[in-house]
């Protein structure tokens, strides 16, 4: 038996959180060295993954593993990865450490009284559990394992959003305890709800292969296998029913509009680092999810949705970036950001080409890598200054101006300007979305016109104009920061010239999930013809 | 199938000609020794009880509770490793008690249960010593009016009972027959058995000991109900069937009986009886597991009972009455289930939604706690209704996952005190994660399980019962519970929030550090709560080995 690099990939971190938080208490600064060495042993991992997958290589997924599990529910520990998740996880093996070391001092406590609170090992043994989870979820080829890390992932999650938060500046302590934990159950409800519909939807599936094949199974080759020999026939309202299920989950943790409104309040109260470990990280699952699990499982489901998901992610797109430009909030407004790319990425999934699918999938990735810039810099912005409102900054770039200059860059990357990773992939979306649908593309693009407001607004109203009183004096980037920030920024401009390495991973990952959704289709419609043509 | 009918022959050849003699009993009794081991050991603590001197009995009380449960507990892994539990299973005891699958499978759930509630029934650390005596959490002396002199006296003297422990026996004695009892007089019995003792347990807290007599009379009135709608439904039952024997009823309703009672000519037969007799022992199982419209009495009780009881009660009372809810739908009324389905798709729909929705207000944990339960009551249901042999075994593991995550976080209220005695009020319980970041976490676990959350038993079993329940066509109720699960889902959090998030009050409630007893009842409760949750694939097998009733 080979070595099972994916389940040491998502044990190593997990191993790291037990070990971190069994720290003492007075061991503070031991544990967070625990936790960023761990982290770096799984980017090792995710690197030896990436080495070791072959995108030439016949077959669905590679690196599998498979053993029982529990066999009364049809439940394999099936493990395996795409080009898609190979990519996901190294994105998420890659931001941790930078995420361990941005919160450096993000859990420190107050008062050093209690021995037996250990806020700092709990906070550095949550990322890493979310880690292991996230990257589970990625590798997860069996929809029933998937589910559970889907949801259990929620759970440090919430401690994560719920238990550490700036320090407060002007605002009283309790009343940021208060605004904290409303965002914490806010983010909670809206997740734990969309995952227990999907619930629903994953015994509706059981059901139905357990009907149709006579064993259930939640193994997504079986199942796409069986559907593709015609053993497994949904009936259309069926699909129907299990796709709005599955899709429901997802489109909450994307998120999509109308089920964004969770994001603003997390990403809002959690600390930078966090913020950066739910929209760069632990959202990618629901819009990954939708590729690996709604199109290929339910593809006939999928077309039938299309439209209305085109107009959600249109929304989501204007929407998100009309409220950006009006928020006050610095890290309200890159989540607000974040709503509107995930828009693109959605709307690059159900363009249903493979320009749309790839672009979307490096989308997933640049995003990531942006946000994490951008956020990361504000936070430390916002550590200096304890307020996360515009109107307290304004000349930042004359005192601090490295970090100035990091948050320019990292704002740029958000706003897709050529040369930056971003451009690449939200170009490939809309050309993918034009070629099939023109008039969607054309109003995404108006998305593309605001990004550029509000990115440049912020800069503007922050970092230049007259030196603020309350910023004067304000420190630039500090050692273990600009550690942060440098390789974000060199991984931006490397992608945005050149995105080969990574394309020609996603690339054949795409084009079999593209057949998968065609494979199932008895009359190939017009557009589909169209879109060959062009191509 | 071929013994059912010699016993059912048997009743009929008795009523024709005139007995002459009354045939000497044929007892099977080493196929009955789980229940003759727990009540000897309890009618043992009657007598010591009476005869040791009082500082012996703690002791050797407790010593002859663990000993006998685990016994008997030894008895029923005998009795299933000897094949009782599938192809040796049938009916003994002459057709009162069936020795099978679901029965020696509710039976071990119901000894482990007992024997993990009989830790923390001798916690004697929790409270605080009076005259230099440790004592529990039960009345000093149970007789003495609340309030008065005798109980200052009693209090201030140290004194503590130890009859709990045989009181406790007893009960678990009825709870082993109710869920194998194959006749519905040996029901009736075995109802009464495990209720009485536990009305009177209700009675005993030591602290609040208003509220702990008002819990032991509600339940007291209720339960004397609830018992007097099930004995006037196996009356009905017996006019139309002519005999109590379960067996014989389903051949009745099956229509293969033939032969009819000339005694009960007149009324055998008729489907009136049958289903109103069929409703009212019905009504009397749902009360027991406390599904609505009959759970009215759970948060009382609940709250009122000594924590320590309400744990047991709330564990094993479930998987009692849920195994003998169960044989009565699978083994006597499979014929009539066109009738009874819909009616328990209500119930189980009501249940859900209730528990959850009312749940959602509760400001005490101890209710927060009972409507809960009320809640998965529903979701059981919703695997009864099932009425496939996933379904059973589904339901099985679902009690068996259930009963020790309640059993756990119940032992889990005990600890945390103030200088009234527990402090249940949800306030109390604020910032309990800075304070004692263990115990918070050992109850925010319990909680998630609760939840359904992955990777915890309560997930394991949630998924079981739906996955049944969609199996078996009933598709709406799946989704009635997940909606009610993402209910339920909001006040489970919120008691997490107030225990991670809120700053702890100042004269806020301490946790006290128990004795090994009651830590070994809570490390069992996570224990089993991870293991059902991760692995629960030996149990699932377990229970769908023991899935199958003999009739």
């Amino acid at each position: 038996m080979s070595f099972p690099l994916l389940t040491a990939t998502a044990a190593v971190p997990a191993l790291g959180a037990v070990a971190t938080a069994a720290v003492p208490a007075a061991r503070r600064t031991a544990a967070k060295w625990l936790a960023l060495a761990f982290s770096l042993a799984t980017l090792l991992l995710a690197a030896v993954q990436l080495v070791r997958f072959d995108p030439e290589a016949k077959g669905p997924f590679q690196l599998t593993e498979s053993h029982a599990w529990i066999a009364d529910f049809g439940v394999r520990y099936e493990l395996g990865v795409d080009g898609i998740a190979v990519v996901l996880i190294a994105l998420t093996a890659l931001l941790v450490p930078f995420i361990v070391l941005a919160g450096w001092h993000d859990a420190d406590p107050l008062e050093t009284k209690s021995t037996r609170w250990r806020p700092t090992q709990g906070f550095f043994a949550l990322i890493l559990m979310v880690e292991a989870m996230v990257v589970i979820a990625f590798e997860a080829t069996d929809v029933f394992l998937f589910y559970i890390f889907f949801e259990a992932m929620l759970i440090p999650m919430y401690f994560l959003i719920g238990g550490f938060g700036d320090r407060a500046g002007e605002r009283p302590e309790a009343e940021t305890a208060t605004q904290r934990s409303y965002a914490a159950v806010k983010f909670l409800l809206y997740n734990l709800v969309g995952g227990l519909i999907m619930l629903a939807a994953v015994i509706g599936l059981y059901a139905v292969t357990a009907h149709q094949l006579g064993t259930g199974t939640f193994s997504l080759t079986e199942i796409v296998q069986a559907r593709a020999n015609g053993e497994l026939e949904f009936a259309t309202t069926t699909e129907r029913a299990l796709f709005l299920g599955f899709f429901f989950a997802f489109a909450v943790k994307a998120p999509l509009w109308p089920l964004h409104t969770w994001l603003p309040n997390a990403m809002g109260e959690a600390t930078a680092p966090v913020a950066v470990l739910i929209t760069a990280v632990v959202d990618k699952v629901g819009t990954f999810a939708m590729l690996r699990f709604c199109l290929q499982l339910f593809p006939e489901a999928s077309k039938w949705a299309t439209p209305v998901i085109l107009v959600l992610s249109l929304i989501s797109i204007l929407y998100g970036a009309l409220l950006a430009v009006g928020q006050r909030d610095i890290k309200r407004l890159i989540a607000y950001a974040s709503i509107s790319h995930f828009g693109f990425i959605v709307l690059g999934i159900f363009a249903m080409t493979t320009q749309g699918q790839g672009g979307a999938t490096l989308y997933m990735v640049n995003h990531g890598i942006s946000t994490a810039a951008l956020m990361l810099v504000a936070g430390f912005l916002i550590s200096r200054r304890r307020s996360r409102l515009i109107a307290d900054y304004g000349g930042v770039q004359k005192v601090a101006p490295v970090l100035a200059g990091t948050f320019l860059v990292g704002g740029l990357a958000t706003l897709s300007l050529p040369g930056l990773a971003p451009f690449v992939s939200e170009f490939l979306v809309l050309v993918g979305t034009f070629s099939r649908y023109p008039a969607v593309g054309v109003i995404a693009t108006v998305g593309i016109v605001l990004a550029a407001l509000y990115v440049l607004v912020l800069y503007q109203r922050t970092m230049t104009g007259p030196v603020k009183e309350a910023v004067r004096g304000m420190p630039d980037l500090r050692v273990r920061e600009l550690v942060v920030v440098a390789p974000l920024i060199a991984l931006l401009l490397f992608l945005g010239i050149y995105p080969k390495p990574l394309t020609q991973m996603i690339d054949p990952a795409v084009e079999h999930t593209m057949s998968q959704v065609e494979k199932g289709d008895p009359q190939p419609d017009v557009r589909v013809n169209d879109v060959e043509a062009a191509k | 199938m071929s013994h059912a009918a010699s016993v059912h022959s048997l009743w009929t050849l008795a009523a024709a000609e005139a007995p002459k003699k009354i045939p000497a009993p044929h007892i099977e009794y080493a196929q009955l020794s789980p229940t003759l081991i727990v009540l000897g050991a309890a009618v043992l603590g009657v007598l010591v009880e009476a005869f040791l001197p009082r500082r012996a009995r703690y002791h050797a009380q407790l010593l002859l509770t663990v000993v006998g449960l685990a016994a008997a507990f030894a008895a029923v892994v005998a009795l299933a490793a000897g094949g009782y539990g599938s192809d040796k299973a049938h009916v003994a005891a002459m057709g009162a008690v069936a020795v099978d699958g679901p029965a020696l499978f509710l039976q071990g759930i119901v000894l482990l249960v007992g024997l993990v509630a009989a830790f923390t029934f001798a916690e004697r650390r929790l409270e605080p010593a009076a005259n230099g005596r440790p004592v529990d959490s039960f009345a000093a002396q149970a007789a003495t009016v609340p309030g008065g002199d005798a109980e200052r006296k009693a209090v201030m003297a140290g004194l503590a009972t130890t009859e709990v422990f045989p009181v406790m026996l007893f009960a678990v004695g009825g709870m082993l027959v109710f869920p194998a009892a194959n006749d519905l007089l040996t029901l009736f019995v075995a109802l009464e058995v495990f209720s009485l003792p536990l009305y009177v347990l209700c009675a005993l807290a030591r602290r609040q000991r208003l509220l702990s007599q008002e819990s032991a009379v509600k339940y007291f009135l209720l339960g004397a109900f609830s018992s007097a709608f099930l004995l006037f439904g196996v009356a009905l039952l017996y006019g139309y069937a002519g005999t109590v024997t379960y067996s014989g009823i389903a051949e009745v309703v099956g229509g293969t009986t033939r032969t009819v009672d000339p005694a009960l000519a007149g009324t055998m037969g008729n489907d009136a009886l049958l289903l109103i007799g069929g409703a009212l022992v019905l009504m009397g199982l749902l009360f027991k597991v406390g599904a609505v419209p009959f759970h009215m009495w759970t948060p009382d009780v609940y709250q009122g009972a000594p924590t320590p009881v309400t744990g047991f009660m709330a564990a094993a009372t479930k998987v009692a009455a849920f195994g003998a809810l169960l044989r009565l739908l699978y083994v006597v009324l499979p014929g009539l289930r066109w009738d009874w389905r819909p009616v328990m798709w209500a119930v189980a729909i009501v249940t859900m939604l209730v528990g959850a929705i009312v749940a959602v207000t509760q400001t005490d944990v101890k209710r927060l706690l009972a409507y809960s339960s009320i809640a998965h009551a529903g979701f059981i249901l919703a695997g009864v209704i099932a009425t496939t042999p996933d379904g059973i075994s589904s339901v099985l593991f679902y009690l068996g996952a259930y009963s020790f995550v309640t059993l756990g976080a119940f032992a889990v209220v005990t600890l945390v005190r103030d200088a009234g005695g527990e402090a249940t009020h949800l306030t109390q319980w604020a910032g309990l994660g800075r304070r004692s970041p263990l115990v918070a976490a050992v109850f925010a676990v319990f909680l998630l399980a609760f939840a359904g959350i992955p990777l915890t038993s309560g997930f394991a079993g949630k998924f079981a019962v739906f996955k049944a329940a969609a199996q078996g066509g009933a598709a709406p109720l799946v989704i009635v519970g997940v909606l009610s699960s993402a209910i339920a889902a909001f006040f489970y959090i919120r008691v997490i929030v107030l225990m991670f998030f809120s700053e702890p009050r100042t004269e806020g409630p301490t946790v006290a550090v128990p004795s090994p007893l009651t830590s070994t009842a809570i490390a069992v409760g996570v224990a089993v709560t991870v293991l059902l949750g991760v692995a629960p694939q030996y149990f699932l097998d377990l229970a769908g080995q023991a899935g199958t009733f003999v009739r």
